[in-house]
């Protein structure tokens, strides 16, 4: 099976070796020309040759050309990573009719010319390494990728804005979609907004009408206060289990009268409603917010008296009547979806202001997040859109920082991109509604989208103060009577070099976003990975935005970083259309780095069996050794270092590529 | 004065966190020490005692191997197998005449350029302190089935 011949037919192999330029970001420090040399020294090197930019048409072409001409039976490119073009050589190296992974990609740009300083070392490493890749590729062996038919079907996890809109745009293409959504409703943050920046169109208005389209939609499954417990499978093939939590009241029976919240034994709403963040009251048998989506009710166990006591008149049960929609003992339920693709769209979360005690947040109660505010100013909120101080009294002066959590070596050094711009929509919406002075202390205004920094403009007319400066200290200590009983915003003014007190009556804190808590946890279920600071990674920053490392596994919104609305839709669009250009095809191409088993050389000792992290290797009692269930192995390779034989191998791994290439790397000519 | 000993390393890293690291290093345009030669696995679970072996055997003064961190396994586990191997091989290496420490594991997450830089700085200024490996028993420890391809056709 394995050695070199295998591909050959006898004859002994013919290499070419085609180094790139990458313009000046190869050549410019590593000595190509002398490179091109030393690799036709190297053994049963037929040729190589060097091109200014190898994966651009004409360098392709020059390959497909030489192969023909040399008649090469392997192929090496050294250029950039084999994460950016080994796709794009591997296809060339099938145009020319040679099996795609009878070729090896030599990355001597990440690995050598872009991290080392003097020229020589470059070009020695890369000399190094295209010896090394000349050796191993000499045991490559002729392979098809894997295919297997792909399952219709797609879980988007996260019901914010970001989920909604790629689940719509899915499920209007004929897509099957489960949304889940870990919360009692969909909507995410969004949902919470009274109005959105920069336009001021009121977000329930542009929101809502989504969120009920989703409901209603025949392709589109919402699985609300869920959560995803399991995923495995590959792409194409994913199973997904999801845990759907009791609310107490049975969702297929309930129609949304809400009679039982009315009939509920507490007349009055008495518990903070955690959606309102705790300003407004809920009772124990509640619907966080009017709009929410699925319409229905749940009980929180915590309050509700029935749980508590077990003596409670049950104004609800006798409310829903004939109905019959609650049900005490509902207890969780696993549903367990099978699709081909999936979408993270989990959103984020704001930073805990009370993590900065020199602003006063959770010591002076008329210090507000920019969250809660939002509350505050939505006339479905818990104060009917009126912003008033916790004395009830209107706000005569506002001050709106901008920043907190951000932009802090000590805290997150990542600009939240959305708090400059919904500050200034808050400063506009307080000064509409109270009258209030607004004054809005910043550190550099940043209005970079479309419509933004005219936004801006409009607020610097509308009479807002601008004060630029880092504000150090909030307090209630009054040095002058202006200040009594009041809050003092201390800064430095950097415009005028002066520091300045500034009395208000209401501190709003505009706080940035971050990861949400559990992100290392979803980053584990799903199988992908987080970059700095937590946010979700995409597979490249630039040319693949929304796909993961784990092929069939997307992202969408703020969960891959901070980002405004427009952004997050558009970046669920995108999810949704790889998602679709996935589950349309009616099979996948699956990478064949699978294991398999030389039977001649398994002794029965069954190490590989219990290794396996998929349960990929049986042990055959008849004939004695491990086989392989192919379908499930993912490539990893453990079965392959564990068997004392040498038995169990990895294609594209195997012992004899690794050793060749190591040993290449390290002794020999040059 | 005497030329400064140039080790020669190995660095052995998993497709998911340590190589997507290493090709970030690039990206960001971070310098570091020109001495490793970097070999590509899918997992660090791939990684036999026998391959590291090898790399001491062909010439190598220090291997560094990388995994993604605890947990953040792209299969599951495979990092703490790599671990559980390397720990083991780190009491052999003695017998072989190899110092323990020119063996190292390192979890290194795919974002973490800067501690890749500083892992593989660090790394080559240790081997380089503690000189060229001088094998008294090269371990022969390469499955036969590769040792008859590898002299057949390669070295012929
Ligand atoms: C105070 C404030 C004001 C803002 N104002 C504006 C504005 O005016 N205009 C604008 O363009 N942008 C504004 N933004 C930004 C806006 O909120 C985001 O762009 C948008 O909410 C991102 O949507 P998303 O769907 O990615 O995330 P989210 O809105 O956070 O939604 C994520 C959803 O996923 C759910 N979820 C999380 N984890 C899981 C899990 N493990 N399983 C299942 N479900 C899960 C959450 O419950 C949530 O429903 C503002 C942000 C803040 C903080
Ligand atoms: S994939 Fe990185 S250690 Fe397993």
């Amino acid at each position: 099976m394995s050695g070199f011949n295998s591909s050959t037919n006898g004859h002994p192999p013919r290499i070419g070796v085609f180094i790139c330029h990458c313009g000046t970001n190869i050549a410019g420090k590593v000595n190509v020309p002398e490179v091109v040399e030393f690799a036709r020294t190297l053994p049963f090197v037929a040729v190589a040759k060097e091109y200014k930019y190898m994966c651009s048409d004409p360098g392709q072409e020059m390959i497909k050309h030489d192969i023909q001409q040399y008649g090469l039976t392997r192929l090496l490119v050294a250029a950039c990573s084999p994460h950016i073009h080994e796709e794009t050589f591997r296809k060339v190296a099938s145009e020319a009719s040679i099996n795609p992974f009878l070729f090896q990609m030599v990355n001597i740009r990440e690995l050598v010319s872009w991290v080392t300083e003097d020229g020589h070392e470059a070009t020695e490493k890369a000399k190094a390494m295209i010896r090394a890749a000349a050796k191993r590729v000499l045991f490559h062996d002729e392979l098809e990728p894997k295919k297997y038919p792909v399952k219709p079907g797609v879980v988007v996890v996260g019901g914010g804005i970001a989920g909604i809109h790629a689940a719509l745009v899915m499920a209007d293409a004929g897509e099957r979609v489960y949304l889940v959504e870990r919360e009692p409703s969909i909507g995410g943050h969004m949902a919470m907004f009274d109005k959105t920046f920069p336009t001021l169109d009121c977000a329930a208005c542009i929101l809502t009408p989504k969120m009920t389209t989703v409901r209603r939609h025949p392709n589109i499954t919402v699985l609300s206060y869920s959560e995803v417990v399991e995923v495995s499978g590959f792409v194409g093939n994913f199973k997904v289990k999801v845990k759907k939590k009791p609310r107490y009241v049975v969702e297929e029976k309930c129609v949304g009268c809400y009679e039982c919240i009315e009939a509920c034994v507490f007349k009055e709403p008495r518990f903070p409603n955690e959606f309102d963040l705790g300003l407004g009251k809920r009772k124990p048998i509640y619907v966080p917010f009017p709009q929410a989506v699925p319409p229905v009710p749940m009980i929180d166990p915590e309050t509700c008296i029935q749980f508590r006591t077990g003596k409670c008149p049950k104004g609800c049960v006798n409310a829903c009547g004939d109905r019959d929609g609650i049900d005490f003992d509902q207890k969780d339920e696993i549903v367990e979806l099978e699709v081909g693709g999936i979408i993270v769209a989990t959103g984020f979360d704001t930073f805990d202001a009370s993590r900065l005690p020199y602003y006063g947040y959770g010591i002076y109660p008329n210090v507000y997040t920019g969250l809660e505010v939002e509350r505050l100013l939505n006339a479905s909120g818990p104060t009917g859109g009126e912003v008033l101080l916790r004395n009830g009294q209107k706000p005569q002066s506002v001050g709106i920082i901008h920043c907190v959590g951000s932009r802090d070596e000590n805290t997150n050094r990542w600009c939240s991109r959305v708090c400059c711009m919904y500050s200034l929509k808050l400063a506009h919406l307080m000064k509409e509604r109270t009258g209030a002075e607004v004054y809005n202390f910043y550190i550099d205004i940043r209005a970079p989208g479309k419509g933004y920094e005219e936004f801006y403009d409009r607020l610097l007319q509308e009479g807002v103060h601008f004060i630029r400066g880092k504000v150090a200290e909030v307090s209630d200590w009054a040095m002058t009577p202006d200040e009594e009983n009041r809050l003092v915003i201390r800064v430095e003014d950097t415009l005028i070099g002066m520091v300045r007190r500034i009395p208000v009556d209401m501190v709003i804190l505009s706080v940035g976003l971050e990861p949400q808590r559990d992100a290392q946890e979803v980053t584990k279920l799903f199988n992908i990975s987080c970059s700095t600071g937590n946010w979700f990674m995409e597979r490249h920053p630039k040319l693949a935005p929304v796909s993961t490392m784990s092929a069939g596994i997307y992202l969408a919104g703020a969960c891959q970083g901070p980002k405004d609305i427009p952004d997050t839709v558009a970046q669920a669009g995108a999810a949704a259309a790889e998602v679709l250009a996935l589950t349309h095809k009616s099979v996948i191409e699956v990478e064949p780095n699978t294991a398999f088993i030389d039977e001649r050389y398994c002794s029965g000792c069954q190490i590989c069996v219990g290794l396996c992290p998929y349960s990929a290797i049986y042990y055959d009692e008849e004939k004695k050794v491990a086989v392989l269930n192919e379908p499930l192995c993912l490539g990893c390779g453990v079965c392959a270092a564990a068997c004392p034989s040498g038995a169990a191998q990895q294609h594209l791994f195997q012992d004899e590529q690794l050793y060749a290439e190591i040993e290449g790397a390290l002794v020999g000519v040059g | 004065m005497d030329e400064q000993f140039e080790p020669k390393l190995i660095g052995i890293l998993c497709n998911w966190c340590s190589y997507m690291a290493a090709d970030l290093v690039g990206t960001s345009r971070i310098r570091y020490a020109p001495n490793i030669r970097i070999i590509r696995v899918m997992c660090s679970g791939r990684i036999e005692s026998q391959l590291i072996l090898w790399a001491f055997r062909s010439g190598a003064d220090g291997v560094l191997i990388g995994g993604c961190n605890p947990g953040d396994c792209h299969y599951q586990e495979g990092n703490y197998k790599a671990l559980r191997r390397v720990t083991l091989l780190k009491q052999m290496l003695p017998q072989f005449g190899i110092e323990p420490e020119r063996l190292r594991l390192d979890w290194i997450c795919a974002s973490c350029a800067e501690e890749m830089r500083k892992t593989v700085e660090g790394f080559t200024a240790q081997i380089r302190n503690l000189g060229p490996l001088r094998l008294q028993t090269p371990p022969l420890l390469k499955p036969i089935k590769i040792e008859m391809e590898v002299s057949r056709h390669v070295e012929a």
